[in-house]
C-alpha cells in the first residue's frame, strides 16, 4: 500500500511524470552512451546501420502486434502466420510459379489465417490469447504437413524484384529499414487519423462500452487480425529476401517473445486502449541496441534469452506498479 | 374427458420431462462432454490402430501418463483460480536437469534427492505466485516470461553438465524402481499418478484451502470481499503447480536419465490442451481432478495415435490446435448458454384437472358465498412488519410474527401497539408454533427449521432430511419450509412447499403445479429428520387435529385439505376432507370450537384452471415470455374459513373490498379474537369472533394448563 502512495505522489509531481515510454527511452540512450563508449566498433556506422537493419523486421512485426494490443488483444500465431505462409510462397516459386501469383497465394494464405483468428475470437468468443496460441501451433502442423516439404526453404536463384526487399540499398539506407519506417508513417497515420484507428483505442479502452456505442467489433476485430497477418507476411518477405531462406523453426524459438517485448517495453500497455507508433519505435531501439551489444560482447544465445525474459519481466513489474491491480474492479477472467 | 385429454394426461403422468432440467443443472453435466470425447476417442483410436491397447503398448502409454498427469494437473489447479501457468514445461525439465544433476553427479540418495528437486520446482512456482498472486501481474504473459526464463536457464546448465550426466549413472534400486518399476504389472509413476488425482481431488472439494482457490476462479472480487486471502491462495496455487512439475520431471529423470534440451518443449500447449479439453474453464471456477484425468488421457491418446499411424511432424501440433480451438469454443459456449437451455427446461408444468370451482357469488347457496365481514379488521402494525405469514400468541399473550427481513416481531399483550425485534433469523420466517415448554419454533425459508428459546436464543433444529432414493436434484437440503405444527409426543411436522424452487421463484413451482411438496417430520428426541409424505402439490398449512392423533394439510394449487394419521389405528393414512375449494388454501389452525380455520390465499380463476389442464401451453410460456407475463394465481382476494373434522364448511369471512386487509395467509383465533397474517401485507388484521369462547387460546388448547 505505502509503495502505491509514494507511487501516486510521484505522479502528482508534474515536473517528474515519468512515463514508462520516457524512461525505456532514457534506457536505451544510457546504454547506447555505454556501449559506444566501452564496446569497439559499436558506434561505428556500419555497426549502427547493422543494428538497424537487425531490428527493423522486428520493429515491423512490433507494430503489427501493436495493433491488436492496443485494441486488447494479442497474436501468439504472428509468428507462425509470417513462417508458414512466406515458407509457401517460396515453395510455389520454386515449384515454378511466377514470384507475383506465388506471392499472392501466400498473401491470401496469411489474410486467411488472420481473418480465421479474428472469426474466432469475434464470433466464436474465444479469448484471444488462447485463439491465437492454438492457432500458432495450428498452423505450424498444417503448413510442415501440407504445404512445405522442409524446415527450411531457400530463396530461388533468381527472386526479381523481390530479392531487392532484402538487400538493397536506397541512399546507403538498408531496404528493411525503409520498409519499417514506411510501415510506421503508415501505422500512425491509420491509428490518428481513420475512424478504424480511433476505433482500435475505443475497442481497447472498453471493449462493452464500445459495442454499446455502435462500434462495430467484431467486424473490427476481422479486420484487425487480417491486418496483423499482412504485415506480418512482409515482415516475412523482408526475412527470407534478408537471410536467403524461411527458416519455419523460428516457430518454436522466443521470436514471438521479442515481439511482445518490444511492445510491452515500449509501454503499450497489454490492457488496451493506449501507446501507439513512438512506444514501439523505442522498444525497438532499446531491443535493437540491447541484442547488438549483447553480440559484441559475444554473449551467448541462451544467456541472451535469459536476460531478455528479465528486462521483460522487470517491464512487467514496471507496469503492475505504475498500474496496481484493484480487487474490486479487475475483471474477471482476465487472464 | 376427451381423448385428448386423456392422451395429455398420461403423457405427463408417464414422460417425466422434469428430469431433462433436473440432469442440466447437476454440476456434474459438464463432464458429460468430455467424457463422450474420451469413449469416441478410446474406440476410433482402438479400431484403427490394431493392438493399440496391447498390454505393452498399454505399458508405456500408462506410464507417459503418469508424468503428463502431473503436468495437467499443475496445470489444472492455477486453472481453477483463475490463471494460468505456461512455464510447466520449462520447469518440467528444470526439475528433470535437477533430478539427474542430484542423483548422478552429486550422487544423493533418492529419498533427499527427490524432495530438493521437488523444492527447486516449488521456488519457479514461488517466483511465479509473487509476481501474479502479489503483485498482480497477468498470469499469462508473466508464466510466458518465466517459460523463457526457465528454459533459458536450463540450457545454459545443461551445455555445462549434460555431458557429465550422461557418462554418470546412479545405483540406487529405488531410483530404477521409480522409473521403470511395475508393481502388480502397473507401472509405479501411473500408480503415484492415481493417488495424485485422489489427493487433488479431496483437496479441490474436501480442504479448506481447496475451496478456497476454487472460490477465487468462481469469482475473485466475491473472495476478497468475504475476506478469503485472494493474493496468499493464489500464490500457493502457483506454488503447489510448481512442486507438481517438479514430481513429474523426477519420474522422466528416472524413466529416461536423458539430459536432452529437448524436454518438455510445448508441453505447455499439451496441458492446457488437455486440461481444457477436460472441461476446466479459462478463467478459473470449474475443473476438477476428474476433468484434469479425462482431459490428459484424450491428449495422451490422440499424440501417441498419431505417432503410431506414421504422420510427419507437423500432425501433432496440427491436431493439438485443432482440438484446444475446438474445445475452447465448445467450453465458452457451453458456459454462455447453459443457463439460458436450463432456464427454457427446467420449468416443466404438470397436468392438473381440478374439481368444479363452488359458487362464491353473494347471496348464492354455497358455504362460500361472498359477504363482507372482514371489512372493519383492526389493524395491528401497520407500516411497521412487512410480511407477516404467520401469527401466534405465546402463554402470556404476546404476539409473535415473522418478517421477511428475517426477523421474529413481538407485540406485547394486551394491546399489541409497538413492534419489537424478538429475534433475527436471517431468512423469511414462515410457519410459527409454541412447543411444550415453550420455545417458538421456526419454518424459515431457505433454511429450514428452527427453535427460539423464551430468552430469544435460536437454535436450528434441523435444515435437512433423508435424500429420496434416484431424485437427481439433492433434495436432501430444505428449500422452502412452509408450515408447521407440533405433535403432542413432541414431534414436528412440517411443510416443504416445493423441491425444485426456492421461496423467490415459487410462482414457478404455481405454473408447474406438480407434487414438488412433502411433508417432513423431526424427532426432537432422537434428533433425526424424515420424509413423511411425498410428491404434494404445493403442500402448505399443517394443523394438529383435536385427537393429536392426525394433522390436517392443505396442498395450495390442488385446492385441497387432507388429514394425515401418525398414530393410532389409522396411522399412515391420509384421506381427503376438502377436494374442491374455491380457492388456494394456505395455513390452518384450530378454532376455540373443535372446529379449524382455513385461509384462502387467492381464488380460483377459470383461465388458471384451465391452464392447469394444458401443461403444453403453460411450457410454451414458460419458454417464450418474461417471468412477470406467467399466467399466475389469483393472490388478491382471498378469505377466511372455518369447516369440521368432516370436511362440512360452516362460515366465510370476507373482506370485498380488499382495502383493508387484502391478503390473507394465516389467521389465529385467541381470546374471542381473530388475528390475520398476509405474507404480502404490512399489517395485521384483528376480528372480533361474536360467538368465540373469549378464554380460549391456543396454548391452552395444545399444552393445557391455565389461561
Amino acid at each position: 500500500m505505502s509503495n502505491n502512495t509514494v507511487l501516486s505522489r510521484f505522479s502528482k509531481m508534474q515536473w517528474l511524470s515519468l512515463t514508462q515510454e520516457k524512461i525505456v527511452f532514457l534506457l536505451a540512450v544510457v546504454l547506447f552512451v555505454t556501449f559506444s563508449l566501452t564496446l569497439n566498433g559499436f558506434a561505428s556506422v556500419d555497426n549502427l546501420l547493422g543494428l538497424l537493419y537487425n531490428v527493423s523486421v522486428l520493429g515491423v512485426l512490433g507494430l503489427a502486434m501493436a495493433l491488436v494490443v492496443i485494441g486488447r488483444g494479442i497474436d501468439l500465431s504472428l509468428i507462425a502466420t509470417m513462417a508458414i505462409s512466406v515458407a509457401w510462397s517460396l515453395t510455389l516459386i520454386r515449384g515454378g510459379l511466377s514470384v507475383e501469383m506465388a506471392l499472392l497465394y501466400g498473401m491470401l494464405l496469411a489474410v486467411g489465417i488472420g481473418v480465421l483468428n479474428g472469426w474466432l475470437i469475434a464470433y466464436a468468443e474465444i479469448p484471444a490469447l488462447f485463439c491465437t496460441l492454438a492457432m500458432g501451433t495450428l498452423v505450424y502442423g498444417f503448413g510442415r504437413i501440407a504445404l512445405i516439404p522442409a524446415d527450411v526453404i531457400y530463396m530461388p536463384a533468381d527472386p526479381g524484384w523481390f530479392g531487392a526487399l532484402g538487400q538493397g540499398e536506397v541512399f546507403g539506407i538498408p531496404a528493411p529499414v525503409i520498409v519499417f519506417v514506411l510501415f510506421a508513417l503508415a501505422a500512425t497515420l491509420v491509428l490518428r487519423y481513420t475512424r478504424f484507428g480511433r476505433y482500435t483505442y475505443y475497442m481497447g479502452d472498453n471493449y462493452h462500452a464500445a459495442r454499446i456505442t455502435g462500434v462495430p467489433t467484431r467486424p473490427m476485430l476481422v479486420t484487425q487480425y487480417g491486418v496483423v497477418a499482412l504485415i506480418g507476411f512482409v515482415a516475412g518477405l523482408v526475412t527470407a529476401a534478408s537471410v536467403d531462406s524461411m527458416n519455419t523453426r523460428i516457430v518454436n524459438s522466443t521470436m514471438i517473445y521479442d515481439v511482445i517485448l518490444v511492445v510491452v517495453l515500449g509501454g503499450i500497455g497489454l490492457s488496451g486502449g493506449k501507446g501507439g507508433v513512438r512506444n514501439v519505435v523505442v522498444g525497438t531501439m532499446l531491443i535493437g541496441i540491447l541484442l547488438n551489444g549483447m553480440t559484441i560482447m559475444n554473449i551467448e544465445y541462451t544467456v541472451q534469452n535469459f536476460i531478455k525474459g528479465a528486462i521483460l519481466l522487470a517491464a512487467l513489474i514496471f507496469d503492475s506498479l505504475i498500474n496496481p491491480r484493484d480487487e474490486q474492479t479487475a475483471q474477471q477472467g482476465d487472464i | 374427458m376427451s381423448v385428448q385429454e386423456t392422451l395429455t394426461r398420461w403423457r405427463n403422468k408417464y414422460i417425466p420431462d422434469h428430469v431433462v432440467g433436473e440432469i442440466l443443472s447437476k454440476n456434474w453435466i459438464d463432464n458429460m462432454v468430455p467424457f463422450l470425447a474420451l469413449v469416441v476417442t478410446i474406440v476410433v483410436f482402438g479400431q484403427v490402430i490394431p493392438d493399440f491397447y496391447s498390454l505393452s503398448s498399454m505399458s508405456d502409454t500408462t506410464r507417459q501418463l503418469g508424468e503428463f498427469m502431473f503436468i495437467v494437473m499443475a496445470m489444472m489447479i492455477v486453472m481453477v483460480g483463475g490463471g494460468i501457468d505456461l512455464s510447466v514445461g520449462s520447469n518440467y525439465a528444470l526439475g528433470n536437469f535437477v533430478a539427474l544433476y542430484l542423483m548422478n553427479l552429486v550422487g544423493l540418495p533418492v529419498g533427499v534427492a527427490m524432495p530438493l528437486v521437488v523444492v527447486a520446482c516449488a521456488l519457479v512456482g514461488l517466483l511465479n505466485g509473487i509476481l501474479i498472486g502479489y503483485l498482480g501481474l497477468r498470469a499469462f504473459i508473466t508464466t510466458l516470461v518465466t517459460l523463457i526464463i526457465v528454459r533459458a536457464l536450463v540450457d545454459m546448465l545443461l551445455l555445462q553438465y549434460a555431458v557429465d550426466i550422461s557418462m554418470a549413472m546412479p545405483e540406487s534400486m529405488i531410483w530404477e524402481y521409480i522409473g521403470i518399476g511395475s508393481p502388480m504389472g502397473i507401472p509405479f509413476s501411473f500408480l503415484l499418478a492415481v493417488a495424485l488425482v485422489i489427493v487433488v481431488h479431496l483437496f479441490l472439494s474436501r480442504t479448506r484451502p481447496g475451496w478456497h482457490i476454487m472460490a477465487i476462479g468462481g469469482s475473485r472480487k466475491s473472495a476478497y470481499n468475504v475476506g478469503i486471502p485472494v493474493r496468499r491462495m493464489v500464490c500457493i496455487s502457483y506454488v503447489i503447480s510448481g512442486a507438481l512439475c517438479g514430481v513429474a520431471g523426477a519420474l522422466f529423470a528416472a524413466r529416461l536419465n536423458s539430459a536432452g534440451s529437448d524436454t518438455g518443449i510445448g508441453l505447455e500447449i499439451m496441458a492446457l490442451t488437455a486440461a481444457v479439453v477436460g472441461g476446466n474453464s479459462l478463467g478459473g471456477g470449474r475443473g476438477s481432478a476428474t476433468k484434469a484425468l479425462m482431459g490428459a488421457v484424450i491428449v495422451l491418446l490422440i499424440t501417441n495415435g498419431l505417432v503410431r499411424l506414421g504422420f510427419q511432424s507437423g500432425a501433432a501440433p496440427l491436431a493439438l490446435g485443432i482440438i484446444l480451438l475446438a474445445a475452447i469454443a465448445i467450453d465458452v459456449r457451453w458456459l454462455k448458454n447453459r443457463y439460458k437451455l436450463l432456464a427454457k427446461v427446467y420449468v416443466s408444468p404438470a397436468y392438473l384437472a381440478l374439481p368444479p370451482c363452488p359458487a362464491t357469488d353473494p347471496g348464492a347457496d354455497s358455504p362460500y358465498a361472498q359477504n363482507d365481514k372482514l371489512r372493519d379488521v383492526r389493524l395491528i402494525g401497520l407500516g411497521e412488519v412487512e410480511g407477516p405469514e404467520d401469527v401466534i400468541f405465546d402463554r402470556d399473550g404476546h404476539l409473535y410474527t415473522g418478517t421477511r427481513f428475517g426477523d421474529i416481531v413481538r407485540f406485547r399483550a394486551p394491546d399489541y401497539d409497538t413492534p419489537e425485534i424478538f429475534a433475527h433469523t436471517g431468512g423469511h420466517p414462515l410457519g410459527l408454533a409454541f412447543d411444550r415448554e415453550g420455545n417458538l419454533l421456526v419454518c424459515v425459508a431457505g433454511m429450514g427449521l428452527y427453535l427460539i428459546t423464551p430468552d430469544a436464543e435460536i437454535r436450528k433444529m434441523t435444515d435437512e432430511t433423508n435424500r429420496t432414493p434416484w431424485s437427481i436434484i439433492d433434495d436432501s437440503r430444505l428449500k422452502l419450509a412452509d408450515d408447521l405444527d407440533v405433535a403432542p409426543d413432541g414431534r414436528v411436522f412440517f411443510s416443504e412447499a416445493t423441491i425444485r424452487y426456492g421461496m423467490s421463484n415459487w410462482a414457478y413451482d404455481a405454473l408447474e403445479s406438480r407434487g414438488n411438496g412433502r411433508i417432513i417430520c423431526y424427532d426432537p428426541a432422537t434428533n433425526r429428520t424424515r420424509t413423511v409424505l411425498r410428491n404434494l402439490i404445493f403442500p402448505n398449512g399443517i394443523c394438529m387435529a383435536h385427537d393429536g392423533q392426525s394433522f390436517f394439510f392443505a396442498e395450495t394449487w390442488a385446492c385441497r385439505i387432507s388429514r394425515y394419521w401418525f398414530a393410532g389405528d389409522k396411522a399412515g393414512t391420509v384421506e381427503n376432507v376438502i377436494d374442491n375449494l374455491p380457492g388456494y388454501p394456505d395455513n390452518i389452525n384450530r378454532a376455540s370450537d373443535g372446529s379449524y380455520w382455513l385461509a384462502l390465499v387467492g381464488m380460483r380463476t377459470p383461465s388458471m384452471d384451465l391452464a392447469l389442464k394444458m401443461p403444453g401451453f403453460r411450457r410454451r410460456m414458460a419458454r417464450r415470455i418474461s417471468p412477470q407475463e406467467l399466467i399466475f394465481p389469483n393472490i388478491n382476494t382471498g378469505c377466511v374459513l372455518k369447516f369440521d373434522e368432516a370436511g362440512k364448511v360452516l362460515d366465510t369471512l370476507w373482506d370485498l373490498s380488499g382495502e383493508n386487509h387484502p391478503m390473507i395467509t394465516s389467521m389465529r383465533e385467541h381470546k374471542g379474537y381473530l388475528y390475520l397474517g398476509g405474507l404480502l401485507n404490512n399489517r395485521i388484521g384483528k376480528y372480533k369472533l361474536d360467538d368465540a369462547d373469549p378464554e380460549w387460546t391456543g396454548v391452552a388448547s395444545y399444552w393445557g394448563g391455565a389461561k
